[in-house]
């Protein structure tokens, strides 16, 4: 009786002291994920609040007329496109007559202006001769006013934007003549060193052709070195040799992957430079270890019951794995392959190696055309004098995270939906 | 035997891409070279490519000796055609050049780019010599009591330096040794203050070496910070710091005059004028190096050349002053036009 009570009351003293040791553990665990989603909450925040702008766009109402006498020549293309967008936007400001002040007048727009003329023209030779109301696309230094980027009560030496510009834009703004419009350049066009014509479809063309040629090499080659090592290899040192190598090159910093990509494929097998081909090679070198680890730990936790089952029927060693334990061992196969193909979406250093960090306006049309990937525009734009660009960076990033979120929740659900408890 | 053969289907079709594409011909024109003169040659390759039925070349940013490396590897579609740099070809590359085949190569110069120290606007301007900026940032410095002694670097501020300058301790955020920027940051500012000693002036004469030695090593105890290539960044930490001074490009100053202001130097400030016409101290000229026996291969070659040498691009008033970069005066644009015009090639 008395040895029971002293039993308890040991246990009772110590009962406070565990009940706040797990009381306080569980706070460091909240704190821990408390300090994860402020840095979490700051990156996003400040991401988007910089680049949230960068979805509008400045557009300036103009009436060009297609004069005649423009286009005399009969070859559309060497037309002077820029004498239209200057001579009506001059027209709308008559009183401008010094060459100076006829400059600043004419930088209100874009370059890109010209262009998308020309592109209308070649589409409907009709309308030679013809006069029409159109948004055209304005400058970045008035893009940047417009969205308050640039502080008007500076002295003028100080901005980007002078005193007769301001006066020029106010009375644009007060007929109605200048809006800001959805940034439709930012989705459909390739980079531009203008950073109102600069667009990330090029790079998002550029990412997803090496990622497709990832994915096709790396998920076949990756199952079938994890099929062949956990089932069928003998257990000696050279599996053993071979197992730790893999898991050493999960670790091993991607610029190696670079640099090996460029001595094998570029020097030795000559392939061109700067392609998606090159591109997703690497990165399909840089991918397998992470596939072949997790589709391995994905057959690991196939139950043998199910492969002893099979042959206790009468399958055969090939029948058993294709028709009983690949299929169950798929989902998480699938898994792995989605977030090795995520960490190669948001790779640059490896591309850096074999060229892909370039300024390249044309859309990538096919595995050999030159090209860059999403993240190496965010790093060349990050890197671009124009203030614009800062927002297109952040605009950029925000695409990128996009893509990654959308891959990472195809991982989950595809976990979710095939996942089998035993 | 299925993963054998798998992998032999592998090795097989890799080795197969490999043979047929090799070969192809390449129908845009392919650029490396400075990260200097990368925001200004975009800037012509996308004119080009908008306003020509060319394809638009493809630019790499891998810095002035990378850029010749890659450019004197050999002749053939798989070798570029046009290396751009922020220094002028060294002996020895031409030589690796001619050793690979590269023979004749056409040097173009486009014109100049300052490089500028400056601090947040709202911050007192910076009044700095040549002499000055030496005794802040080298490691090591002629003693003042024993001018032929050299001597850890001992200053801490600005007004140790020079007794007109402000106390602020010195800090400077500037390029890592594997920038063009700092290369010619050094040889021109940090060599140009060295040289006012009479004493490394003579160190000069007798054993150039060890001069560059003294004028070229930064110093290590945390003045001068090493603030990466990225001189966006520079700008957006000397907003937050407004004690420090940046090293950077003119383009960088140009774009951003609302936040920063360039330090005077050598009394002169760092305008478009005075670097055109070369009396602000820290300017360096930009080139472009064309491989000659691409030029009738590549399509577009010439049309491209034609463009960047052009009066609406690389004059006083063309597009890519608008950019930042100062142009060159009109008889040395007419000189380098004549030499792209006909072709004409460095002479060994």
């Amino acid at each position: 009786m008395t040895e029971k009570r002293q039993t308890i009351t040991v246990i009772e003293k110590g009962l406070n002291k565990r009940y706040r040791a797990e009381k306080r553990f569980q706070k460091f665990g909240i704190a821990a994920i408390c300090s994860a989603l402020l840095f979490l909450a700051i990156l996003f925040i400040s991401i988007f609040s910089k680049g949230y702008t960068a979805f509008q766009q400045t557009y300036i109402q103009l009436d060009i007329v297609f004069s005649e006498e423009v286009f005399a020549d009969e070859n559309l293309a060497t037309a002077n496109f820029p004498k239209l967008v200057k001579d009506s936007i001059r027209s709308l400001f008559p009183e401008v007559t010094s060459r100076r002040d006829k400059k600043e007048l004419d930088y209100l727009m874009s370059s890109g202006a010209s262009f998308t003329l020309q592109k209308m023209v070649r589409e409907n030779p009709s309308l030679i001769g013809q006069e029409k109301t159109i948004w055209l696309i304005a400058g970045d230094d008035v893009d940047m006013y417009m969205k308050g980027k640039i502080n008007p009560n500076l002295p003028e030496s100080d901005r980007r934007i002078s005193d007769k510009q301001l006066e020029w834009l106010v009375a644009l703004e007060k007929n109605g003549r200048i809006e800001k419009r959805f940034n439709t350049v930012l989705f459909t066009a390739g980079d531009s060193r203008e950073p109102e014509l600069a667009g990330i479809l090029g790079a998002v063309k550029g990412s997803m052709l090496t990622l497709l040629i990832t994915l096709v090499l790396s998920f076949p080659i990756g199952v079938a070195a994890a099929v062949y090592l956990e089932e069928f290899a003998p257990a000696n040192k050279w599996t053993d040799m071979i197992e730790i190598n893999i898991n050493n090159l999960a670790a091993v910093p991607s610029i190696i992957f670079g640099l090996l990509g460029l001595a094998i494929f570029i020097n030795f097998f000559s392939l061109p430079r700067s392609t998606p081909l090159v591109g997703g090679l690497v990165l399909t070198l840089m991918t397998l270890p992470t596939i072949i680890i997790a589709s391995r730990a994905s057959l690991k936790s196939v139950p043998p019951s199910i492969r002893e089952a099979a042959l206790g029927v009468g399958a055969s060693k090939l029948q058993t794995i294709t028709h009983h334990v690949l299929p169950l061992a798929l989902p998480g196969m699938l898994t792995g392959t989605i977030i090795g193909m995520a960490q190669a979406l948001g790779e640059t250093a490896p591309l850096l190696m074999i060229g892909m960090v370039a300024f390249i306006v044309d859309v990538p049309e096919g595995f050999t055309d030159p090209a860059t990937a999403l993240p190496v525009q965010i790093f060349l734009w990050s890197d671009s004098p124009e203030r614009a660009f800062t927002e297109r960076t952040s605009a950029a990033i925000m695409i990128l995270l996009t893509f990654l979120i959308f891959m990472n929740a195809t991982a989950v659900y595809l976990r979710k939906r095939f996942e089998i408890k035993w | 035997m299925k993963i054998k053969g798998l992998i032999v289907a592998g090795a097989v079709s890799l080795a197969l891409v490999g043979a047929t594409s090799a070969q192809a011909a390449r129908d845009y024109i392919s650029i490396v070279g400075s990260s200097t003169v990368y925001p200004f040659a975009t800037v012509v390759a996308e004119q080009f490519g908008k306003t020509t039925n060319f394809k638009t070349p493809k630019i790499e940013s891998t810095g002035s000796g990378g850029g010749f490396k890659l450019f004197c590897a050999g002749v053939g579609v798989s070798h570029p055609d046009i290396t751009n740099a922020s220094r002028a070809v060294k002996k020895s590359e031409l030589e690796k050049c001619a050793a690979n085949g590269v023979k004749d190569v056409i040097e173009v110069k486009v014109g100049y780019d300052g490089i500028v120290m400056a601090n947040a606007k709202g911050a007192k301007p910076m009044d700095l010599s040549l002499k000055d900026i030496f005794l802040a940032l080298a490691k090591q410095v002629p003693n003042p009591d024993q001018p032929d002694q050299l001597i850890d670097n001992p200053y801490k501020t600005w007004k140790d330096v020079n007794p007109a300058l402000p106390a602020n301790d010195i800090e400077v955020l500037g390029p890592p040794p594997t920038s063009g920027t700092r290369d010619a940051f050094v040889e021109l500012a940090m060599e140009g203050g060295a040289k006012k000693f009479d004493s490394l002036k003579a160190l000069r004469k007798s054993d150039k070496k060890a001069f560059r030695n003294v004028a070229h090593t930064m110093r290590e105890d945390g003045a001068y910070v090493e603030a990466g290539e990225n001189d966006n960044l520079i700008v957006q930490k000397l907003q937050a710091n407004p004690a420090a001074l940046g090293i950077f490009g003119f383009s960088f100053l140009d774009q951003n005059t609302d936040v920063v202001q360039g330090s005077l130097i050598d009394g002169q400030a760092p305008t478009f004028e005075a670097i055109g016409d070369g009396s602000y101290p820290v300017s360096r000229p930009l080139y472009f190096y064309v491989k000659k026996a691409h030029v009738d291969v590549i399509p577009g070659m010439k049309a491209y050349l034609a463009e960047f040498t052009s009066e609406k691009a690389w004059g006083q008033d063309g597009y890519l002053a608008d950019k930042g970069m100062i142009p060159m005066g009109d008889d040395e644009r007419n000189k380098f036009a004549s030499d792209v015009k006909n072709l004409n090639p460095i002479k060994m």
